[in-house]
């Protein structure tokens, strides 16, 4: 197990250089002079101002120069500064990051909670009412845009049914009803396209191994269904199950962009997005870079307790 | 068959007398929900490309006696706050979503399925330095390649076209790559070799043919992914730009509106939605004619 775990974080390494280096290179796809893209709008500096500028983030030195003081700086948590409100982008960062993990870190276990058994219910029970409802519902949440069933609900609940409040959010350690009332919906239409895939997942995964030679021994020998399906059965149905479940740190991430932007939720996804209108190329850049690593190691994690799982799988080849 | 000691794993046989893709489409025109999407995209092809004479009324054109209206006989499908017809701005987004969807995954293609194929051939340390990469950009949903670009350079259709291509790249490159790995091993690949055919004839006589059934599958589905990323773009109004009508930005504009004309809000997004759930039977359908075993590998 550890000489696996070793050799995956080796294998990071690469990785982890070309991704900070991608989201580097964003500043060179800057048409024109970056010097005048970093100063925000609204500020007409003249040529000598401009030129501290571009001392000041090293834009005179060699690209791969740039990189290298650019990702030390980045290593030291300091991304720069926000042309917004000039504070450190790594401290608006954390502050949002703690608001997109409260909502992400819900609609990705209601994801999970509600596609795993709804999957194995659909397995188990194939060809009835159960399995036919639980696969549209599943067809129909990966096609369905996830912003537009929030505006959708925030149609129904908010502006006709008047449940539920539609915009803001409230921290749900500081008052745990209301930032759960907060929460019901952006988290429903976040965790939709992800419930989904868990669910067909579940489903397809329970159906193999319902047909190996195994259950139906266990059948065979007169075990009870209940025990058949819930002992021997589900425990190899849920493998493939935590890799689906594991690779939706991306979709969540890029979904929170749209769905905070949508109920007004100021998280990381919502700040990039102001970001941009704000021409605050920094702060886009270090939202970019916080995201993409998260997914990285969400992957990581994945991998490694696969292996764990899996006895199958051998760690030391 | 009783004959034959040698099982030959070739492709499907197929009958005497008919193409192969004859025989695809075949088979896919006996699956239900096939037929539903092929009609969908038609439809929405047909409808993009000859919006101008369908559609007589020009889509930025405002009517300023009918603002917000519902559905009547001057707009079947309503008008919104500055009286631009509903109709005219779908079949004009129709266009957008259907040149985002095949450029993004075009673009992924080109550039995935050459990088798997000689990641594939060459194995050692170029597969290794591909795949690294590979690895890294997969790391990036399109979404975020998008909102990276679209502060760079700015929104715009190459911006989206290019952000969601990028985002392609890696899986059009693992696909290849993971169904060519067992075609490199083949004898007559060496055999090729030693008959002293040049590395890229190989490539695309023997190992490109034999390895395209799942591009083809994963292609189909990942347009309907691009229709939704485009859409979300347009939404928070960091795609393509207005006036240009895009489904994405038609519902960033209805949304203030959504208390006085939801149908404004309705319209866009289940027109996203029914185009999506096409091309995703379409895929599912494909991936079943051409390789039933690539079931649960291609989301």
């Amino acid at each position: 197990m550890w000489p696996y775990i070793a050799r995956r974080l080796l294998q990071i390494l690469p990785v982890l250089a070309i991704i900070t280096f991608m989201v580097y290179a964003l500043m060179l796809a800057i048409p024109g002079d970056p010097a005048r893209a970093l100063i925000g709008p609204g500020e007409s500096l003249d040529e000598e101002q401009l030129a501290i500028i571009r001392k000041e983030h090293h834009l005179d030195e060699p690209v791969l120069v740039q990189y290298g003081i650019w990702l030390g700086n980045a290593l030291q948590g300091d991304l720069g500064r926000s042309t917004q409100n000039q504070r450190p982008i790594a401290e608006e960062l954390a502050t949002r990051a703690r608001v997109t993990l409260q909502f992400g870190i819900i609609a990705w276990i209601l994801s999970a909670a509600i596609g795993v058994p709804a999957g194995i219910a659909s397995a188990v029970y194939r060809g009835t009412a159960v399995d036919y409802v639980a696969t549209v519902l599943s067809i129909g949440g990966v096609a369905i845009p996830n912003f537009w069933l929030g505006i959708m609900a925030i149609l129904l609940f908010g502006v006709r049914l008047g449940w539920l409040p539609t915009q803001g959010y409230v921290d749900i350690f500081e008052d745990p009803a209301q930032g759960l009332r907060h929460m019901i919906l952006p988290a429903f239409a976040l965790g939709i396209t992800s419930w989904a895939l868990i669910m067909r997942q579940s489903r397809s995964a329970m159906l193999e191994v319902l047909a190996q030679d195994y259950v139906r021994t266990a059948r065979a020998k007169g075990m009870r269904e209940g025990t058949v399906i819930w002992v021997h059965a589900l425990r190899n149905a849920l493998l493939p199950v935590v890799t689906v479940f594991g690779l939706q740190t991306g979709r969540i991430f890029a979904g929170a962009v749209v769905i905070e932007t949508l109920f007004g939720i100021p998280g990381m996804g919502n700040f990039m997005v102001q970001a941009i209108f704000a021409r605050d190329f920094m702060a886009v850049q270090g939202a970019v870079l916080l995201m993409a690593l998260a997914v990285l190691f969400a992957n990581l994690i994945t991998d490694i307790v696969y292996a764990w799982l899996d006895p199958r799988i051998k760690y030391d080849e | 068959m009783s004959s034959s000691v040698i099982e030959v794993t070739t492709p499907q046989p197929t009958p005497l007398g008919s193409h192969p893709v004859v025989e695809v489409l075949r088979k896919l025109f006996r699956i239900p929900p096939a037929v539903f999407g092929v009609v969908v995209i038609t439809l929405t092809v047909f409808a993009a490309l000859s919006a101008p004479w369908i559609v007589p009324i020009d889509p930025e054109e405002m009517d300023f006696d009918n603002l917000l209206s519902g559905i009547s006989a001057e707009h079947w499908l309503g008008s919104d706050q500055m009286g631009r017809d509903t109709l005219a701005r779908l079949i004009k987004g129709a266009q957008v979503a259907l040149m985002v969807s095949l450029g993004a995954v075009g673009l992924g293609v080109l550039i995935g399925v050459p990088l798997g194929l000689v990641s594939v051939y060459f194995r050692g340390f170029v597969d290794d330095a591909i795949m690294r990469l590979m690895d890294s950009l997969a790391v990036f949903p399109s979404l975020l390649i998008a909102v990276g670009l679209a502060a760079a350079i700015g929104g715009s259709l190459t911006t989206v076209i290019v952000a969601i291509g990028l985002a392609n790249v890696p899986w059009m490159a693992r696909v290849i790559r993971s169904q060519g790995l067992m075609i490199r091993e083949l004898d007559y690949v060496a055999a090729a070799e030693a008959g002293g055919m040049s590395h890229p004839r190989i490539i695309i006589k023997h190992i490109l043919p034999n390895s395209v059934a799942p591009v083809i599958v994963q292609s189909t589905l990942s347009m309907g992914y691009a229709v939704l990323t485009e859409a979300a773009l347009g939404f928070i109004g960091v795609g393509i730009q207005p006036p240009t009508p895009t489904w994405g930005n038609m519902l960033q504009q209805a949304f203030p509106m959504l208390d006085q004309q939801p149908l404004l809000s309705v319209v866009p997004g289940l027109a996203i939605f029914v185009l999506v759930l096409a091309f995703n039977f379409v895929g599912d359908a494909v991936r079943d004619v051409l390789d039933p075993r690539l079931k649960g590998v291609i989301h």
